[in-house]
């Protein structure tokens, strides 16, 4: 039922508030308020947790597909319930704590890091709304929300005493606040255009899909945001061949789940934030509803995820870091200071830019990005790229005791 | 330019990940199959299926249907269920001294027998500790009568270790489907142990088995 | 304003995902640097050689595969080679052939588990290493109809190979051969000229001509250097003589030259394999050996090329039925004697790298 309820747009905070405060005196208004908060918290927590389980499962059997096995498909139809499976291994398992750690923080971990994915999803607009209404602020939110899980990192790798947990609580710090950087430019830049900073806002100024208006804020958005949710390339937080598991080494039982659920979690709350900000959300053509249009989308880029990290090795700690201050942050401020003169030139008025406002907004764009890509990869990487020729050392000569030369020779005359 | 190689890493595992014919998984012991590939692996017609068993047709198109499937091996593979036959054994404990590990125990006493040729001992034990084998075969290449083979299973997971020794009554009341590995007169004959078919005594030797007249003429030299 | 920063020291194993088995690193970090690094080993000793002493010379073979254990083959090929030249047996053709078929397909299994291996260690998510598997695989279905084992393959005995191939395992090689190349190909567009494998294995870890010399380091790892040294050339034994190969080497000395001098033998096996299916003729494979070698008492050390590099082994006999002493020659555990000196410096991520370029099995290190 619920379900339902979340594809038809006027299931929100405001919504179901309206709808109990209808029948509710004056005087209980905070027993509505806290009715209200509880459905929502149930549906929100409900819906994401179900759509990560799919998730899961979706990865793992892609992966296997990209590497040409099977993937999980022993428990239910097609393995779609190995998910489940996993969280009764996991929910039976001892919960242990190392001796000497910080017990408080040890415990409060997994939930900080738990609370702003489940928070960030209630303002990501579905369909018209998000459950929380259109928050006018929505931008600047879900920056300011997803920049707390760089603490619950912290917070677990340095609780647990333990050094392989210390090393990837240290490398969360430094890189997940360097991509803080480009990524809120870039989310700057798109604010701009869109004229507002409320997501349901950015969908609706999306006539054309800004990933074809501001290509160049597209890929530094994806890149710094799979950087942000630890993928690969850039998984050394948890890199499994060098630190074991990372900040999560000590970690079983139900903590490790629910660390296991929200590291699934950030690709959907990635995906659905690049589905809004720059596949124009939930808006498509024909009869399919919008709600559909968004999963597809959300869907798509999650494909993409996937499909990287079966294709690509990680990058090390200061190779990450030069990424993000020498190559992504020049990009992303190109990208600001391109599209600031344009709406500077076009400047719009109440009804924000036209539909041909934004097509030579494209064209121009276009070639930035590709001018600024082809430079600032050139100038970082190109230069290594030769390497000599195999010259044979003199040290040793391995013909000096026999006649093989000779011997191979001599069959050839034979022939 | 920098990045075509990435762009080139990807076009090659979408390549793996669209090209069936680069799975390489075996399910094992169960394979899933979908409806066609059921009535495939029971040879029963599609339509036939439908009417006759319906819900493993629906069953099969969830994905839930199960036949049984495992790796083709090689009818040289070096298996663990021994084969002996206690017919061609003369007790003379050539595998015993061969074996590297020393887990092979013989104990025989005298007895009259003439099954073939030669005296033949009368067997009181022969226990082969497969917990501790590594299958090296050496057992096998020792064993001058062909008494010893190597099987061609390998699925005796039990739960107890010395559930793992195989005794002479287990191994006179196992299967027959010995390997042909070093056993070249099986290997000419074109047997396959994998398709069930057991090998008797005196089917298994280096050479055929003598009539009763070459035995008796044999006998009367002597 | 200087920061004071205090060393951490780390057990990177024994029970580590990228120290190839039970190896124990004791590293010393400034932050992410690697200062000083000290390897402990002998987790997964064995005792091969004691237990030589008490085995007769047939029985050794099977102690051997599991030294190196993803390159039974070569390590057969080289004990059988010190005791034929302990004893003087001859082996026949066909059985120098069908030896030299099989280690060169083992190389070519080595040589994919190590390049899979280093790649899972750089971070890609299994996906070149399962594409190895794959064709690994292959490799081992051959095994299997030689011998009827895929790992421990027992397959050598001195005086030749323990039986001939299987009619079926011809058309099969075949298959192998032509496919093989295709199939390297793809592997190589996934890692060769990936900007992600360059940036992390270029310029990493280098090692010089004269370092590796010194340290008497062998095989990929020595050629990687631009020295050209491969035992099949220098003492060509079997029928190496009368194969066309080249001996690949690299420029630099780097971690992507060990990789791509490896990438580069797989395409030499294939090369040899194919000279010597052409070549082959029908005849024995094994020679009248007895079962009970009673060699006089003298000693002989013989170096064969493994995918590792120099597996010498050196056995001393008293005239009894086993050796009075068995001394193996291990490469992955010479190899490992300039591993602090390629380490110190480098990052922790670096670290995993270089020490899986190496390549090493931690059974024949610790034998």
């Amino acid at each position: 039922m619920t379900e339902i309820l979340i594809l038809r747009s006027g299931f929100d905070f405001n919504g179901i508030y309206g709808f109990f405060d209808e029948f509710m005196p004056d005087s209980l208004d905070w027993l509505v308020f806290l009715i209200t908060s509880l459905i929502l918290a149930i549906v929100i927590i409900n819906a994401v947790v179900l759509s990560t389980a799919l998730l899961t499962w979706f990865e793992r059997r892609l992966l296997g597909r990209f590497q040409s096995r099977l993937g999980p498909n022993r428990w239910g139809p097609f393995g779609l319930l190995q998910p489940i499976a996993d969280l009764v291994s996991l929910l039976t398992k001892e919960d242990t704590i190392p001796e000497g750690a910080d017990k408080p923080i040890f415990t409060l971990a997994p939930i900080v890091f738990l609370a702003p994915a489940l928070i960030v999803f209630s303002v990501i607009p579905l369909h018209g709304g998000s459950f929380l209404g259109n928050l006018n602020v929505g931008l600047i939110f879900v920056i300011a929300i997803t920049s707390i899980n760089t603490l619950a990192v912290f917070m677990a790798g340095w609780s647990s005493l333990n050094k392989y947990a210390m090393f990837g609580a240290m490398r969360a710090v430094a890189m997940l606040i360097s991509y803080e950087i480009p990524m809120g430019i870039t989310v700057v830049a798109v604010a701009l255009v869109a004229q507002t900073l409320g997501l349901s806002d950015v969908v609706l100024a999306q006539d054309i899909p800004y990933i074809l208006v501001m290509p160049l804020a597209f890929l530094v958005f994806i890149t710094a945001a799979s950087a942000e949710m630890s993928r690969t390339p850039f998984d050394l937080i948890e890199s499994d061949s060098e630190l074991g598991a990372g900040y999560h080494t000590e970690y079983s039982g139900a903590k490790f789940a629910l660390l296991q659920l929200t590291e699934f979690m950030a690709p959907i709350i990635v995906a659905a934030l690049v589905t809004t900000l720059f596949l124009s959300g939930w808006r498509g053509y024909g009869p399919i509803p919008g709600p559909v249009w968004f999963v597809i989308k959300t869907f798509i880029v999650l494909f993409g995820f996937v499909w990287i990290r079966a294709s690509w090795p990680r990058l090390r700690v200061d190779q990450i870091m030069g990424l993000a201050w020498k190559g992504l942050l020049p990009l992303s401020i190109i990208n600001l200071f391109v599209v600031a003169i344009e709406v500077f030139i076009f400047n719009p008025g109440e009804n924000g830019l036209s539909t041909t406002d934004l097509w030579i907004m494209t064209g121009v764009n276009w070639g930035v990005t590709i001018i600024a890509i082809f430079a600032i990869f050139n100038l970082l990487g190109q230069s290594k790229s030769e390497r000599p020729v195999p010259v044979i050392s003199p040290l040793a000569n391995m013909y000096a005791n026999t006649n093989t030369v000779k011997k191979i020779t001599d069959l050839a005359e034979a022939e | 330019m920098y990045g075509l190689g990435l762009v080139k890493g990807l076009m090659v595992t979408a390549k793996n990940l669209v090209l069936p014919s680069r799975m390489m998984t075996v399910q094992y012991p169960n394979r899933k199959v979908g409806l066609l590939g059921l009535s495939k692996a029971t040879g029963v017609p599609l339509p036939k299926l439908l009417l006759k068993d319906p819900i493993t047709s629906v069953k099969s198109l969830l994905g839930m249907a199960e036949v049984k499937e495992s790796l083709p091996q090689h009818p040289r593979f070096r298996g663990e269920e021994f084969s002996w036959y206690e017919q061609r054994c003369t007790g003379c404990a050539s595998c015993a001294k061969y074996c590297p590990l020393g887990i092979i125990e013989i104990v025989t006493s005298e007895s009259g027998d003439q099954m073939q040729e030669g005296q033949k001992y009368h067997l009181d034990k022969f226990d082969i500790d497969i917990g501790r084998c590594m299958f090296c075969g050496l057992c096998v290449e020792a064993c001058p009568y062909d008494a010893l083979h190597m099987g061609s299973g390998f699925e005796e997971g039990t739960y107890r270790r010395q559930d793992l020794v195989i005794d002479k009554r287990k191994l006179v009341s196992a299967k027959k489907t010995p390997s042909t590995w070093f056993r070249p007169q099986l290997a000419s004959k074109k047997y396959d142990p994998h398709k069930g078919k057991n090998v008797k005594w005196d089917g298994a030797g280096r050479h055929e088995k003598p009539s009763l007249e070459q035995q008796q003429e044999k006998w009367a030299k002597r | 304003m200087p920061i004071n920063t205090q060393p951490v020291t780390i057990n990177l194993g024994p029970q580590h995902p990228s120290t190839h088995g039970v190896f124990r690193l004791r590293v010393t970090f400034d932050g992410e640097q690697v200062i000083d690094v000290e390897p402990v080993f002998g987790y997964l000793h064995r005792g091969t050689e004691k237990l030589a002493e008490e085995r007769n010379y047939v029985q050794i073979v099977t102690l051997t595969d599991r030294l190196d254990y993803v390159a039974a083959m070569t390590n057969n090929l080289a004990y059988v080679r010190t005791v034929e030249s302990l004893t003087g047996i001859e082996v026949p053709e066909r059985g120098m052939y069908l030896r030299v078929i099989s280690s060169e397909l083992q190389r070519i299994a080595s040589h994919l588990i190590a390049t899979g291996f280093l790649l899972d260690e750089l971070g890609a998510f299994h996906t070149p290493l399962i594409y190895c598997f794959r064709e690994r695989e292959r490799i081992l279905e051959m095994f299997e109809m030689l011998c009827g084992a895929r790992i421990t393959v027992s397959y050598m005995r001195p005086g030749g190979v323990l039986q001939d191939a299987p009619t079926d395992f011809w058309p099969r090689l075949d298959d192998f051969l032509t496919s093989m190349p295709g199939y390297l190909d793809e592997l190589e567009g996934l890692i060769t000229e990936n900007e992600v494998v360059l940036a992390r294995t270029r310029d990493l870890g280098i090692l010089s001509a004269q370092d590796a010399i010194n340290a008497s380091i062998t095989g990929p790892v020595l050629r990687a250097t631009g020295v050209q040294w491969d035992l099949r050339k220098a003492e060509p034994h079997e029928v190496y003589d009368r194969l066309d190969f080249d001996v690949p080497i690299g420029s630099v000395g780097d971690t992507f030259d060990r990789y791509y001098v490896r990438i580069q033998e797989i395409r030499q096996s294939l090369r040899m394999i194919q000279q010597c299916v052409a070549q082959i003729e029908p005849g024995p494979v094994r020679s009248k050996a007895p079962y009970f070698i009673r060699p006089d008492s003298v000693d002989a050390y013989v170096g064969t090329e493994s995918p590792k590099g120099e597996l010498g082994f050196y056995i001393v006999s008293d005239g009894g039925i086993s050796p009075y002493r068995m001394h193996i020659r291990a490469p992955s555990f010479i190899n490992l004697t300039v591993l602090r000196e390629l380490l110190i410096g480098w990052k922790l991520a670096d670290l995993i790298v270089i020490f899986g370029s190496l390549d090493i099995v931690v059974g024949e290190v610790d034998r």
